[in-house]
């Protein structure tokens, strides 16, 4: 019988997973499963294809969980089979765009240019109009139901190496260090992707909260 | 783009505030940004802006559905169990 706490570090996991406990399996799945499908699916064309390879993922785990050590943490050891296997997999599309490459990616500002002032301008650089302080917006608004659909919708259409950082991160509370090992990516290339997630979901946030910032 | 000039501006500062909030600046840049966040109302209202959208970003998390688990994986689970081959990746 699986008790709560029972699973709760990767020794653990990987420990009830060598005795067969199905309950341990299922729980492991239910932990990762959404996030999987997310980032196969930027590899893969299909929603199908991303499917299969996340199956692929769980048969490779489940046949190589003799050679994991503890060293690495089990949902990072977890996701490298997985983009392993998406990548191969793009590569046979004919897609197939390495995780650690920029290249690609928009180097667009986290703010239009057009928020501040010009070059001729005693304040070159300077805002134009303050944005809104969210300080003091109720929780209960930021929180609201329709507010996070604004927020999901947003970063559905990021990009997909933001898309998938950004839900790594602040999604799913995943460390720095985490998401870099998962996807085989440099500190420095991460946080350009989170930049660039963040800021464009601030954009969208802000056109809905503050649909017309005041003028300065 | 950095914000280690003493004239750093708010567009620059909006193009490095994630290495900010990540701890991720050298000591004089991030001492830099900081004393012009307490002179800039519009740069420390941005501030608040993007906290808030880790936020709601976060909040995010909650309405998250749990996955069920397909009826072939488990099938797959109990083959592996019962000591059976697994299918590889295919070739």
């Amino acid at each position: 019988m699986l008790r709560p706490g029972d699973l709760s570090t990767d020794e653990q996991i990987v420990a009830a997973l060598k005795r067969g406990d199905e309950a341990a399996f299922v729980e492991l799945v239910k932990r990762h499963q959404s996030l999987m499908l997310r980032v196969a699916r930027r590899y893969v064309r299909s929603a199908t294809v991303a499917e299969e390879v996340v199956q692929e993922t769980w048969l490779g785990v489940l046949n190589g969980l003799d050679r994991f050590e503890c060293r690495a943490s089990l949902k990072t050891w977890i996701f490298r089979i997985l983009s392993n296997r998406a990548l191969t997999r793009a590569e046979r599309e004919g897609r197939a765009v390495p995780f650690s490459s920029l290249d690609g990616e928009d180097g667009e500002p986290a703010v239009d240019a057009d928020h501040f002032r010009g070059d001729a301008d005693r304040w070159p650089g300077h805002w134009w109009s303050s944005p809104a302080s969210w300080e003091d917006l109720p929780e209960e608004r930021l929180l609201a139901r329709e507010t996070l659909s604004v927020v999901g919708d947003a970063i559905v259409e990021l990009p997909e190496r933001q898309h998938v950082v950004i839900v790594m991160r602040d999604v799913e509370g995943w460390a720095p260090a985490e998401v870099c090992a998962a996807l085989a990516i440099s500190d420095g290339n991460q946080r350009v992707l989170l930049h660039r997630a963040r800021s464009k979901v601030r954009r969208r946030l802000e056109a809905y909260l503050d649909p017309q910032p005041a003028p300065a | 783009m950095r914000c280690a000039e003493p004239d750093c501006t708010c567009r620059e500062l909006t193009q490095v505030l994630t290495d900010y909030l990540e701890g991720a600046m050298a000591p004089r840049d991030r001492a830099q940004l900081e004393s012009h966040l307490e002179e800039c109302e519009g740069c420390a209202n941005y501030l608040s802006q993007m906290r808030e959208t880790v936020h709601a970003v976060r909040g995010l998390r909650a309405r998250e559905a749990v996955p069920t688990v397909p009826a072939d994986l488990l099938a797959a689970f109990r083959a592996w169990k019962q000591d059976e081959p697994l299918p590889g990746p295919e070739s």
